[in-house]
């Protein structure tokens, strides 16, 4: 029996450039879906730079051994219509949060393998993957363990500018090479919408996303612009003031959610045919 | 053209590596707990020990290069390989002066696109590898100029990276050359611990760390500043890219990433290394990027240009790499 087997939808999150908000749009994505009603998994296996934890402000959290193994740490407590996050990253498991994992590939595998089997995510209807940038070790090991888990498929995140497309169509080639649906393109960091003037700026250029998506012929689920706010809110969370109200209720009132609320929707849709 | 990276240091193993695995190449290889009951046990117990046997080599081809430099950052998508470009540009600037831009992100290689050589291929000599020069006195190495085709995944575990940054240090040649900047992929791990153990005979001068002000990415450069701790890296500085956006419209400025927890400044006092400076986000360093071009020669009175001119001013000083008169007019 594996510990997957109460999960509804297995979906990754992939991009081969780093800092394209891959972590930003899991996050968002386990909101979204979260308001929605939805049970949401989030799963960091980025091991050499674990965000997930920052992201929920649960970096103090440790993971506690339960029955059966390891018990994924809850974000805040389950909304009224039965929507809930739990996450599961390495970042619980250090000692400090500045430790540096130094690790080689057989080290990294083992990591992936166990946070695939150990984990016990219970009745999940979303499991959500974060995962690091690039096509090595951790993807690799991660496309072996799906073999038996038979994801839905994946999400990639790229930002408009070329050089940031040249990394994510290898990233395509390589859900290709191993098997594993595109779900579709998320284009992130589109433009920036200036809070003097209003007049938005196209920072990393703009639709290299949506240009992408078409030459693949793979589904194109829009375009997110940056949202300074959303970062505050993310990083002002551990203050007096973000303490107040759930995470789950506060992005409620940000620019984005609407932005993500079509986008969830597409992702719903593609996964429930 | 097809490349088959060499491996010949590890042993062939005829099972995969297991869990606790000490390395095929270790001292301890064949002996520790976790190689009981190993298939491989017997192959790794009877292989060779001891250094390297290329690391000789490397070291020999290394000693014509005066500063050799690492880009590091723990967090992806900070501007590593801007930084290392633009760098590359400003060096190059003086035409006595020789740069070499070596690129080991073999997953997701931005250097060539960013130095305008995305199609270019290397070429192959009895001495070894040429690199692709951009300029006369501008060479660059990267994976990419071995690839069949531009969007090809490289998907590889960490041996076979490890045998191709290998080749990237011992076959390259690069002659002589005053400072070799190596721009790496994000993270902690095999390519950045190979780099290391391949340079730590042939000495490297430090390491750049390049990081955006909001505490997700600081957070992953403390990590870095750890792992250089660790492998005895000297931390020659932080660069704080992407700091602050002013609107091209109303010149307005805003921050894009909130530096909430005080951004690198802070961090760098905190760990107790140099900062070097800041440089703003500018969208047109991006369509440089995009195009190839360089950032300085096409925008040289730019707010940006000038943060970065005072990081590479530091960064010589540092270095002990002189200022030449021609570059200072």
């Amino acid at each position: 029996m594996s510990q997957l087997d109460g999960v509804k939808h297995v979906v990754l999150v992939l991009s081969g450039k780093g800092g394209v908000g891959k972590s930003s749009v899991t996050v968002q994505l386990a909101l979204s879906l979260a308001r929605r009603g939805h049970k949401v998994g989030v799963l960091d296996v980025d091991l050499t730079g674990p965000n997930i934890p920052r992201m929920f402000n649960v970096e103090d959290k440790k993971v506690t051994q339960g029955r059966g193994g390891w018990t994924p740490v809850s974000v805040g407590t389950p909304s009224e219509n039965g929507g809930s996050i739990s996450c599961m990253s390495l970042g619980f498991l250090l000692r400090d949060r500045g430790d540096a994992v130094v690790w080689r590939g057989p080290k990294k595998t083992a990591m992936v393998k166990q946070f695939m089997t150990d984990v016990v995510w219970g009745e999940l209807d979303y499991l959500l993957i974060d995962t690091p940038p690039g096509t090595s070790d951790e993807h690799i090991s991660l496309a072996e363990q799906m073999r038996t888990v038979n994801p839905d498929g994946a999400v990639i995140v790229t930002t408009p500018q070329a050089i940031a497309t040249a990394d994510v169509r290898k990233e395509i080639n390589f859900c290709k090479k191993v098997g594993l649906k595109i779900l579709g393109v998320i284009e992130n960091m589109s433009g920036f919408v200036c809070p003097h003037c209003s007049e938005c700026t196209n920072v990393f250029s703009s639709g290299g996303g949506k240009e992408m998506a078409e030459q693949f012929s793979i589904d194109f689920f829009g375009a997110v612009p940056i949202d300074p706010s959303f970062n505050l809110m993310i990083e002002s969370q551990s203050s007096e003031e973000g303490k107040k109200t759930p995470l789950v209720e506060q992005y409620g009132n940000s620019k984005l959610c609407p932005i993500f609320h079509t986008i969830t929707e597409q992702l719903v849709a593609k996964v429930n045919p | 053209m097809l490349i088959v990276p060499d491996v010949s240091a590890t042993p062939a193993l005829k099972a995969p590596e297991p869990e606790h695995c000490p390395g095929p190449e270790s001292q301890t290889a064949g002996q520790a707990d976790a190689c009981a009951g190993c298939p491989n046990q017997s192959i790794c117990a009877s292989a060779p020990k001891g250094p390297d046997p290329d690391l000789p080599a490397i070291t020999a081809r290394m000693s014509s290069i005066a500063h050799k430099l690492l880009i590091l950052s723990g967090k992806g998508g900070v501007g590593k390989s801007t930084f290392t470009s633009m760098l590359a540009w400003a060096f190059a600037q003086a035409a006595d002066t020789q740069v070499g831009v070596m690129d080991v992100d073999i997953c997701g290689p931005s250097i060539p696109r960013m130095m305008g050589a995305n199609e270019e291929s290397i070429h192959t000599s009895a001495s070894g590898w040429t690199p692709v020069y951009v300029a006369d006195n501008l060479a660059v190495m990267s994976i990419q100029f071995l690839l069949p085709e531009g969007d090809e995944a490289v998907i590889w575990r960490g041996p076979k990276k490890n045998g191709i940054i290998k080749q990237f240090l011992r076959d390259v040649e690069w002659g002589a050359l005053d400072v070799l900047l190596v721009d790496t992929p994000p993270g902690t791990s095999d390519e950045h611990l190979s780099v290391n153990t391949y340079l730590k005979d042939s000495g490297v001068d430090g390491a750049v760390l390049v990081t955006t002000p909001q505490e997700v990415s600081l957070l992953d450069v403390r990590k870095e500043i750890g792992f250089c701790k660790k492998a005895g890296i000297k931390v020659l500085g932080i660069v704080e890219n992407m700091s602050g956006f002013v609107c091209p419209n109303c010149e307005g400025e805003s921050q894009i990433f909130h530096a909430t927890t005080g951004g690198a400044k802070k961090l760098a006092e905190e760990m107790g290394v140099p900062f070097l400076g800041a440089v703003p986000l500018d969208p047109r360093i991006g369509v440089a990027c995009d195009y190839g071009e360089s950032f300085f020669d096409a925008y040289p009175e730019s707010p940006a240009c000038d943060g970065l001119m005072g990081i590479i001013r530091g960064l010589r000083e540092q270095i002990g790499m002189e200022m030449k008169e021609e570059y200072e007019e």
